[in-house]
């Protein structure tokens, strides 16, 4: 069993080491000439103005939840579709039900207003 | 007609209750969304909405009834089909049926969205339905997420009330933080056995095939993951300031079902999977059942705040059944389920009578505002009486008859000392409780208490009246609600495993 794991294991560790070893060699290999311009915080290319907790609209969480909920639909539809000659007429039935209840989640979200920008 | 569990279709007959519940639950949702968008002028009546839930949990009642009467060929793998199930459901459904009718007056006076509101319940109820029926580890978790996740909303559902959105800040973050241990545990679980599967996990740990050493942490971890649920001490910190600071309606679904379906998935895990090491938890069990009692009820004894006085007597009573689930033999067992009946009945109805007598803004919630409130309103002041003498235990209501099961059940396990402490701690629970009952009969009213004005639909009068009938019913002629408990029991333990 454990040797089915080797292949995630290896490409786990590639990626580490490659992150850490991008990281490493800009750390060692650039060179450092430090102006008060370069020291300053980045904010394209705009001197930054005020904090950066600022408080802002409460919208565009019901836009970040709507996506969630979107997201998680194609993350259970595409395994379905994938398989879906296997699956057959249940995991038809199945992914149905599914979307009903979305889309009674849509209707809901829709009729409350959560889609309006405004 | 028999459940073989051969084709899928079987499976959609074994969980018919949840599927009836879960679709009564969307069109409560729909309704309750449409409603506002047309501007109805009676939009802020809750009870059209809560009307259409409870005919929903009624469907899903006669859908339970239905399949008491369905014999079942062969163990499905997943879902359990047995009457330890079908019991626990109607308490569950019974909860939440008086929950709904009791909360028309809140709900409508607080301006709660009543549509989310009793969806959120219903979907709740879906989850316990959920953890009584879960013979996986997987589908028990998904059980508990479902249920949380809905409490959580609960709690916080006053968006106006500050306390409330605390409370619901702390539960999330609690409740979050021991499904983390349950799932960690159940990991663990499947380390151990390969599986999660509750009856093979049995077969495992009594036939040696588990790994030692993973197989008690992972036992650990889910015992501290229920713990945490079922709010046993040193568990408990949450509690308090959450049944203090959420909506009545919501601590009284809280503290009542929400915790009985957490005692029955514990006592199902533990009973299914786990007999073959009761030496070990039965010992852990013991503790947390002692410390349940003692601390709580002591505290319990220095609260002015009758709402918070509730939370602690609901963690005192947490320890009562954490008594039936160490002596787990089928007296305990049945104890368990009745307490569970008689707990819900009596938690929610005083929860209810603090629920109107409160105040507008929940203002009204210290003891001294008690005072004279029975002889202003007999009605609610009798049935809040009978409430409190159940819940203390009085001889004559079901509480009383609950806590003799559940002292049977010790005995029969030869749990002495936890039996000494269990009556020792009723005692002491008599004097909080009687100490409402004392003001709000034996002292005169402050002048600028009005508690004419508190309002009482028919409905929630019929409800609460009915409440306290079936409690007094229960004291006295337990026979028959024991006796389905006992039956209720029957095939739930492996054979000659349990002492």
């Amino acid at each position: 069993m454990s040797s089915a794991y080797l292949p995630v294991l290896m490409l786990f560790g590639v990626s580490v080491l490659n992150a850490v070893g991008m990281v490493v060699a800009s750390q060692v290999l650039n060179p450092r000439r430090a102006t008060p311009e370069k020291d300053m915080p980045y904010e394209s290319g705009m001197i930054p103005l005020g904090d950066t907790r600022a408080r802002f609209s409460v919208k565009f969480y019901m836009v970040a939840i709507s996506f969630i909920i979107f997201d998680l639909e194609a993350i259970f539809l595409i395994p379905w579709a994938v398989e879906m000659r296997a699956l057959g007429w249940g995991g038809f039935v199945a992914v149905s039900i599914f979307m009903m209840v979305l889309v009674v989640g849509f209707v809901y979200e829709w009729k409350k207003g959560g889609l309006d920008w405004e | 007609m028999e459940l073989e569990f051969t084709s899928r279709v079987d499976y959609i007959w074994a969980l018919l209750p949840e599927i009836v519940l879960s679709i009564g639950a969307m069109v409560v949702l729909l309704v309750g969304v449409f409603r506002e968008a047309d501007d109805d002028p009676a939009a802020g009546d809750a009870s059209p909405l809560g009307w259409i839930s409870l005919i929903a949990l009624a469907a899903a009642a006669m859908a339970n009834g239905w399949l008491t009467g369905i014999p079942v060929a062969s163990a499905s793998p997943m879902v359990a089909v047995d009457p330890f199930r079908l019991f626990a459901n109607w308490i569950f459904l019974g909860g939440a049926g008086l929950t709904i009718l009791l909360s028309f007056p809140y709900v409508t006076r607080q301006r709660l969205q009543a549509g989310e509101f009793y969806t959120l319940i219903l979907l709740c109820t879906v989850g316990m339905m959920f953890m009584a029926s879960a013979r996986d580890l997987l589908l028990l978790f998904l059980g508990v997420e479902t249920m949380s996740i809905a409490a959580y909303v609960l709690t916080a559902f006053n968006r106006r009330d500050r306390r409330s959105s605390e409370a619901g800040l702390k539960y999330f973050l609690l409740g979050a933080f021991s499904s983390a241990f349950l799932l960690y545990g159940i990991a663990l679980t499947w380390g151990a056995t390969g599986t999660t599967n509750l009856l093979e996990i049995g077969e495992a740990v009594a036939g040696g095939a588990a790994v030692p050493g993973l197989i008690m942490a992972g036992m650990g971890l889910l015992a501290i993951g229920f713990a945490f649920k079922v709010a046993a001490v040193p568990f408990h910190m949450w509690t308090p300031d959450v049944y203090e600071g959420a909506p009545t309606p919501s601590t009284a679904f809280m503290a009542a079902t929400v915790k009985a379906a957490s005692f029955v998935a514990f006592a199902r895990l533990f009973m299914e999977a786990f007999p073959a090491l009761y030496d070990s938890w039965s010992t852990v069990f013991w503790w947390l059942a002692a410390l349940t009692m003692i601390i709580p009820n002591v505290v319990a004894l220095s609260q002015s705040n009758v709402k918070r006085m509730l939370a602690y007597s609901s963690i005192a009573h947490g320890g009562y059944l954490l008594v039936a689930l160490t002596a787990a033999n089928e007296m305990a067992t049945a104890g368990l389920l009745f307490y569970l009946l008689v707990y819900s009945i009596m938690n929610i109805g005083a929860l209810a009578v603090v629920m109107v007598a409160s105040g507008h803004a929940e203002e009204r919630l210290q003891i001294g505002d008690y005072a004279g409130f029975g002889w202003a309103q007999p009605m609610l002041g009798v049935v809040f009486t009978i409430f409190l003498l159940s819940l203390a235990g009085f001889p004559g209501t079901g509480g009383f008859m609950a806590k003799i099961y559940l002292l049977q059940g010790a005995a029969e396990s030869e749990l002495w000392t936890l039996a000494v402490v269990l009556a020792l701690a009723t005692v002491v629970s008599y004097y909080y409780y009687l100490r409402v009952a004392w003001y709000m009969w034996m002292r005169p009213a402050a002048p600028d208490l009005t508690h004419e004005e508190v309002w009482v639909p028919l409905p929630m009068r019929m409800g609460l009246v009915a409440s306290a009938a079936i409690l007094i019913f229960l004291g006295i002629f337990p026979g028959g609600i024991i006796d389905l408990a006992r039956a209720a029991t029957h095939g739930f333990f492996l054979a000659g495993v349990l002492p």
